[in-house]
């Protein structure tokens, strides 16, 4: 806990605040000292936790896997290759159940979900006040207001990283939908579903209606996808903050609740894989 | 909970790791994967194969070891046949030597007998001008008689 005894919420608030970076209106350019600083910054501020944290992760798990791919024999495989082979494997066997076409992005990008996801969800079984403390220790060594040092772990329950990633993929979703379909396939999908009428006035009044449908449902593939890996991680992690402020007790929940977590750490990593995979074969399916 | 630059920065650095990860990752370990299919197809083939040889040349040793043993029934037998033929031919050579031997033996007896009575004849014939000499005493021209003894002589 940091500084002169924080409230209960103040602690959560604190254990909830990214380290941000941007260009604050009075204070110039610099590390936001409060969430309301953070909040002035506006758009063009950036979290340099979750940034952080996510790429060391994710050029860790590039790092592991390209180490392997590079000395990869097609005899016994030794231990770190066989694991790097069941994971693609593994997803491989997911890409080619769901997707039917034939893609070179497809099941890469599946890997590199699930294992970045993972890995960045995994942040979530270290405890809370760990890394965070370590970051206000550093932080006060440079002469920072330690009460005033935000640092967030775990990438995923940072909105804009899940965001970031669902609308990478919502940019896939359209490409392929336009590369399967052309232009005009996919805005007569967007415009011509579900009501369908012979009469070209009548069709003509229905395609606001459809296209407001479409639109919702086609939008709500990337909020979807984000919001649910952000909550779940969010969720999970305001747990354990909570269970971190019950005192003793907190050893065994924390153990029960880590146990728990590892469950929702993999299924969410999964779920978010195995949702871009059907969102972009139904891209390129034609109906 | 901002939303900032970070969600532009994690989407970069997400196209980025998908980049990588496609470019460099996936498809050493997938050609890893499918070389390793292809060898272990590649060794369950040759198992087989060489199952199917194994079976192969079983049956042919059983075969050839069939062939051998009636090549060998087949020589004893021509042994024995042969046997047979040579005890046969042995015991008709001998036959024919006895039958010569006896042949020869029943000439040489022939002839023996025939000197016999040769002899006999002449001796007969003395005998009996000297007994018809004694009988008659000296009346019996010999030139004459001695024909006459010497047909009957001869009609022995």
């Amino acid at each position: 806990m940091a500084g002169n005894n924080p409230t209960s919420s103040e602690y959560i608030q604190h254990h909830l605040q990214n380290m941000t970076f941007g260009l604050h209106p009075e204070n110039g350019l610099g590390l936001a000292h409060s969430a309301q600083e953070a909040q002035e910054m506006g758009f063009w501020a950036i979290h340099l936790d979750t940034m952080g944290w996510s790429i060391g992760l994710g050029v860790l798990f590039l790092w592991l896997f390209r180490s392997v791919a590079k000395s990869v024999s097609t005899g016994v495989p030794g231990g770190l290759q066989n694991f790097v082979e069941m994971m693609v494997e593994f997803v491989d066997n997911s890409v080619r159940e769901t997707f039917h076409g034939k893609s070179k992005l497809i099941a890469p990008l599946s890997l590199t979900i699930f294992c970045w996801i993972f890995l960045m969800n995994l942040m979530d079984l270290v405890p809370v006040d760990f890394l965070p403390m370590l970051a206000q220790k550093i932080g006060a060594w440079f002469g920072a207001d330690p009460a005033h040092v935000y640092f967030k772990v775990v990438p995923t329950t940072d909105v804009n990283a899940t965001l970031g990633m669902s609308l990478a993929v919502f940019a896939l979703i359209i490409f392929y939908s336009i590369r399967s379909k052309g232009l005009s396939g996919f805005l007569a999908e967007l415009t011509l579903h579900p009501f369908n009428a012979s009469n070209p006035f009548v069709q003509a009044l229905l395609i606001p209606v459809n296209f407001l449908l479409e639109a919702v449902t086609l939008l709500a593939k990337p909020v979807s996808l984000a919001l649910r890996l952000f909550g779940n991680l969010y969720a999970g992690e305001l747990i354990f903050i909570l269970i971190a402020m019950i005192g003793l007790w907190q050893l065994p929940l924390h153990f029960a609740w880590a146990t728990f977590h590892i469950l929702i750490i993999t299924l969410q990593a999964f779920i978010f894989m195995m949702l871009t995979i059907v969102y972009l074969s139904m891209a390129t399916e034609k109906h | 909970m901002n939303l900032n630059l970070t969600l532009i920065g994690q989407a970069i650095a997400f196209a980025v790791f998908v980049w990588f990860c496609m470019k460099f990752v996936w498809p050493p370990v997938m050609q890893a994967l499918q070389e390793r299919q292809k060898k272990i197809a590649d060794g369950l083939d040759a198992a087989s194969r060489a199952t199917r040889d194994l079976e192969l040349a079983q049956e042919q040793a059983a075969e050839q070891l069939k062939e051998s043993k009636e090549q060998a029934a087949q020589i004893i037998e021509q042994a024995h046949k042969r046997a047979n033929q040579m005890i046969e031919e042995a015991r008709d050579n001998a036959r024919l030597e006895g039958e010569r031997m006896i042949e020869s033996a029943r000439g040489e007896i022939e002839q023996e007998t025939q000197r016999a009575k040769e002899e006999l004849r002449t001796q007969v014939a003395a005998l009996a001008i000297q007994g018809a000499e004694r009988i008659l005493d000296s009346s019996i021209d010999e030139a004459k008689h001695r024909e006459l003894v010497d047909k009957l002589a001869a009609e022995l």
